[in-house]
């Protein structure tokens, strides 16, 4: 049973492997039958970007990229000025932008989802106001953040919060509701006294809907401070992608591209992995 | 001194609103009196629907009576109790704590200052007298169907309630496994003198475990249609009740009950003087010389 199963995973693990080297292949084959020149530009648009946009090709090579990745994990941590920090440290910003934010968000929104799941009266009360924030673009809200808090940092953090609380919020107050009556009712029987209740058998009875929240919440988090930098500039590594392409270079872009993916699928592994720990079969 | 109103419900009625808007509402049961002895095991029998698991969560305090009271001990009941434990017809225990946890959260519930040894070996003497073993830290998803129970009823016990309410506790289960959780559990309330209430569809467990069955009539607005003595002797057990003389008659009388008699209740009370608050008591026997149990006791031969 599991020598089938192990044999399984090696088999989806070299097609993988296989996948990637066709993607690289065929990138590689593109980007040769360019011949190494830059595509046809606009005339004006070559003139605008000066001489050493040309002869240069667009589309980097797997391998250019390759070793920008590997030059950017060698040495992540350099700062030479404003404009010119170690990738790692953009990823930093950005993480840390995104912690803070979302830490804020699971503060407010776990409480406060509690007291939803519970009252069906809070919930009604809130739910038109809730429903009208909650389709609200995170970013539509920087300007407004932006005038009063005038940090944009701190902005950022701020349109984390706003769009990390929603998906938890509304998670952790159906996961509220619907805790099984008889689990309840058993508290009853043993005269559980409400806190006691709260943190004993609704919170681990809700926890994997919560932590579902939590998953989507960091997803779309993540998503949204690249956006987020990339408005305000300053640090982190939606900055980075944004200088790198007024720097137009293409290859670090691509690199970019490439750590926020696998940063993004760390943070989501992390919450996967509370999940499993807070997961039951019933 | 036995206590012979310990459980006293007195005139309990439940109606729920109606399922459509602007629709009559629904009386479940209406005018239930019965009282159940101190150290005695009551079951009530009934069809589907008919507001016996209404009537138990009334009894444990989970839901509240429309009309009417229940006295346990002396003192007015509304609230649930640790006094009252419910073995429930879902067992009910929570998936995310071993059958040690979910044992020892409801002993440190009843005995809030013992330290964590006590409570756990407090725990590990109803797992033992379940006979539950080597099961003490498997979640409930790991557990057959009648070990689920049995820790459902080892919760229930470890609290060292009062009284005992149970919700068919052994409906899900096969036969074999039933009849050897009911020898189990009647060995137990014979021990310990419980007092136990419990709802069953089992004809033969009520014979079998009751002291008194309470037959309830089809709802809505069901009622109490009689209260059956256990004409068979209080020693008896699975493997011979059945060779008993009376035990025909019982049955017999069970079974017509819940194959006619529990719809024609309307028609045979208007031709009889009913009385809800002295439900008919019927003592089926083989032998009309049986002593007669109460002033109202109708007896009721086969044979
Ligand atoms: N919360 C509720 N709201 C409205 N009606 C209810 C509610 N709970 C139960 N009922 C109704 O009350 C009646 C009795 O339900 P109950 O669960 O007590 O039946 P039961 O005798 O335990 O049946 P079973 O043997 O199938 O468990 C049913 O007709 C049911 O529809
Ligand atoms: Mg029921």
């Amino acid at each position: 049973m599991s020598s089938i199963l192990s044999n399984e995973k090696i088999k989806a693990f070299l097609l993988s492997i296989l996948i990637f080297v066709v993607f690289v292949l065929l990138w590689q084959a593109i980007v040769s039958s360019l011949g190494g020149e830059a595509p046809e530009m606009d005339p004006e648009y070559a003139a605008l970007m000066g001489a050493t946009a040309k002869g240069a090709s667009a589309i980097p090579s797997p391998g250019d990229v390759g070793s920008e990745i590997w030059g950017h994990i060698a040495d992540p941590f350099y700062d030479a000025g404003p404009n010119d920090k170690g990738v790692g440290i953009q990823l930093a910003y950005s993480v840390g932008r995104v912690s803070i934010g979302f830490g804020f968000a699971i503060v407010v929104a776990i409480p406060l989802g509690f007291l939803i799941g519970m009252s069906p009266l809070i919930y009604r009360a809130l739910d038109p106001f809730i429903q009208i924030m909650k389709p609200i673009s995170p970013l539509a809200w920087m300007p407004l953040a932006l005038y009063t808090i005038k940090d944009s940092g701190i902005s950022s953090i701020f349109v984390i919060f706003i769009c990390s609380v929603w998906p938890m919020l509304l998670n952790t107050a159906f996961g509220v509701s619907t805790v099984r009556k008889e689990w309840i009712n058993v508290s009853k029987t043993l005269e559980v006294k409400p806190f006691r209740q709260a943190l004993t058998v609704i919170l681990p009875a809700a926890a994997p809907t919560i932590m579902t929240g939590m998953r989507i919440a960091i997803g779309i988090a993540w998503l949204v401070i690249v956006a987020a930098e990339m408005l305000v500039g300053g640090t982190g590594i939606g900055y980075f992608v944004w200088n790198e392409w007024n720097n137009l270079s293409i290859t670090n872009v691509i690199a970019a591209i490439f750590f926020i993916g696998m940063i993004g699928m760390l943070l989501d592994q992390v919450l996967a992995q509370i999940s499993r720990l807070v997961a039951y079969e019933d | 001194m036995i206590d012979e109103k310990y459980i006293s419900t007195q005139g309990l009625s439940r109606v729920f609103p109606s399922p459509e808007k602007l629709g009559e509402p629904v009386t479940v049961f209406s005018d239930i009196w019965f009282n159940v002895k101190q150290g005695e095991f009551v079951c009530l029998i009934g069809h589907s629907g008919c507001g016996k698991t209404t009537l138990l969560n009334i009894l444990a305090g989970l839901d509240q009576a429309s009309d009417g009271y229940i006295i346990v001990d002396g003192k007015e009941q509304n609230k649930p109790s640790l006094d009252r434990a419910v073995v429930f017809q879902s067992h009910a225990l929570m998936p995310w704590m071993t059958v040690m946890q979910n044992i020892s959260y409801a002993v440190k519930s009843k005995f809030k200052s013992w330290s964590k040894a006590k409570i756990e070996a407090h725990a590990q003497k109803y797992i033992d007298l379940v006979g539950l073993k080597n099961a003490n830290n498997k979640k409930p998803s790991q557990l057959s169907g009648g070990m689920k129970q049995r820790v459902g009823i080892a919760r229930a016990l470890s609290v060292q309630p009062k009284i005992l309410l149970l919700d068919e506790p052994f409906s899900a289960l096969d036969a074999l496994t039933r009849g050897n959780l009911q020898e189990e559990l009647l060995n137990i309330c014979r021990q310990t003198k419980q007092t136990v209430f419990m709802i069953t569809h089992d004809i033969d467990e009520a014979i079998l475990l009751a002291n008194r069955v309470i037959l309830m009539t089809n709802g809505p607005n069901a009622k109490i249609r009689e209260i059956v003595q256990n004409t068979l002797p209080d020693d008896r057990c699975r493997n011979t009740v059945h060779r008993h003389p009376n035990y025909y008659p019982m049955r017999n009388h069970l079974m017509d009950f819940l194959v006619a008699r529990s719809e024609t209740f309307a028609e045979e009370i208007s031709r009889s003087d009913y009385d809800p608050k002295n439900p008919p008591i019927v003592a089926p026997s083989a032998n009309l010389e049986t002593e007669m149990e109460s002033e109202n006791t109708t007896h009721i031969s086969l044979v």
